[in-house]
């Protein structure tokens, strides 16, 4: 009966994990054809999705570039969206419990698809199964697809023709929509989206994100304070 | 050269926070200020970058089929298309919105 279990759940996190994995590998055809029409080459759009691997922060490198940003600031914006890796590692360190040899393979796997499919598993074996077949499929498919977006980009001439220029930004859309869950979120989304537009035009390229940014401390600083003034007027503990 | 460093930087910055993640003590990171910090921090640049790369051709603001093509993505995100629908959604648009001269 154990056993009869654990396969029925097998084949669940297969599902979950190869559903989410043929997903996102195929955007990364999106990536390959944004990053050509950025002016990188195919060695260098490969590199980005064997090296990188973490998808909204490629996207990001690229349209820094293309936005004629400088290089450093371009991988700063890059960075600090992959600062999120960090706390998704730091729950699946708990939940998969790795042995610390696999540590720094396992690594380059930590991101925003794989640590969902894990974190919504049952136990442990579980975890680590959806971890990995996510992990593999995704970096297998995503490497893949990339190399053939960026190879027939010019095959497919104009990408603003095709509606491409749009993957990128759709994307973004669909990795923050899920984020929205409560008014501190969105009132943050809401400053950054003006900070990011109001500065585009006055400052160097690739700046204007990283301003932007600032509306997360921003609004915690002014939540904090809120707080800490009802907590005055009532005089009592929250 | 220029994108070849701007490549590794990436590359290397991206892989030891992710690193940093699994090998840092649990209770490192776990102070509420900072956990808070690391959930917005993505919700503000992600925002930023929506807008930036929908609204924008170069330095200067435009409001083109782009536009029309992130509506199209948000219409179905709001209806909980898949991942691929969402994104498949914004191209086409984008495409029939730039085809018909927007």
């Amino acid at each position: 009966m154990a056993g009869q279990d654990s396969a029925g759940q097998d084949s669940a996190v297969l599902r979950d994990a190869l559903g989410v994995g043929v997903a996102v590998g195929l955007s990364g055809f999106a990536f390959g054809v944004t990053a050509a029409g950025s002016g990188l080459s195919v060695l260098q759009i490969c590199a980005l999705s064997l090296l990188v691997f973490t998808g909204a922060s490629q996207f990001a490198l690229v349209g820094a570039i293309a936005a004629g940003g400088n290089p450093l600031t371009a991988a700063a914006g890059a960075f600090f969206l992959g600062v999120r890796n960090a706390f998704y590692g730091l729950r699946l360190s708990q939940l998969l419990a790795l042995p610390r040899a696999l540590r720094p393979l396992a690594a380059h796997w930590v991101i925003d698809e794989t640590t969902a499919v894990a974190l919504a598993q049952p136990n442990r074996r579980a975890a680590r199964l959806g971890f990995t077949v996510t992990g593999l499929t995704l970096y297998v498919l995503w490497n893949l697809t990339t190399f053939l977006g960026a190879a027939g980009a010019e095959a497919i001439g104009d990408t603003r023709a095709w509606g491409l220029n749009a993957a990128s930004p759709a994307v973004f859309l669909a990795l923050l929509a899920p984020m929205l869950r409560s008014t501190t979120e969105r009132v943050t989304a809401g400053l950054a989206v003006v900070l990011g537009l109001g500065f585009l035009p006055v400052l160097p390229a690739g700046v204007p994100v990283l301003v932007a940014a600032l509306a997360a401390p921003a609004v915690l600083w002014l939540k904090g304070r809120r707080i800490g003034d009802r907590e005055r007027t009532k005089g009592e503990d929250r | 050269m220029t994108i070849w460093i701007a490549i590794a930087a990436t590359a290397v910055g991206c892989y030891l926070v992710k690193l940093a993640g699994l090998l840092v003590p649990a209770g490192a990171l776990e102070r509420p200020l900072v956990q808070r910090l690391a959930v917005l921090l993505p919700v503000a640049l992600l925002a930023a970058l929506t807008a930036q790369q929908t609204f924008s051709a170069g330095q200067s603001l435009v409001l083109d089929a782009r536009g029309a093509g992130l509506l199209a993505a948000a219409l179905a995100l709001v209806l909980r298309a898949p991942f691929l629908v969402v994104v498949g959604a914004a191209v086409a648009v984008t495409a029939g919105v730039r085809a018909l001269g927007g």
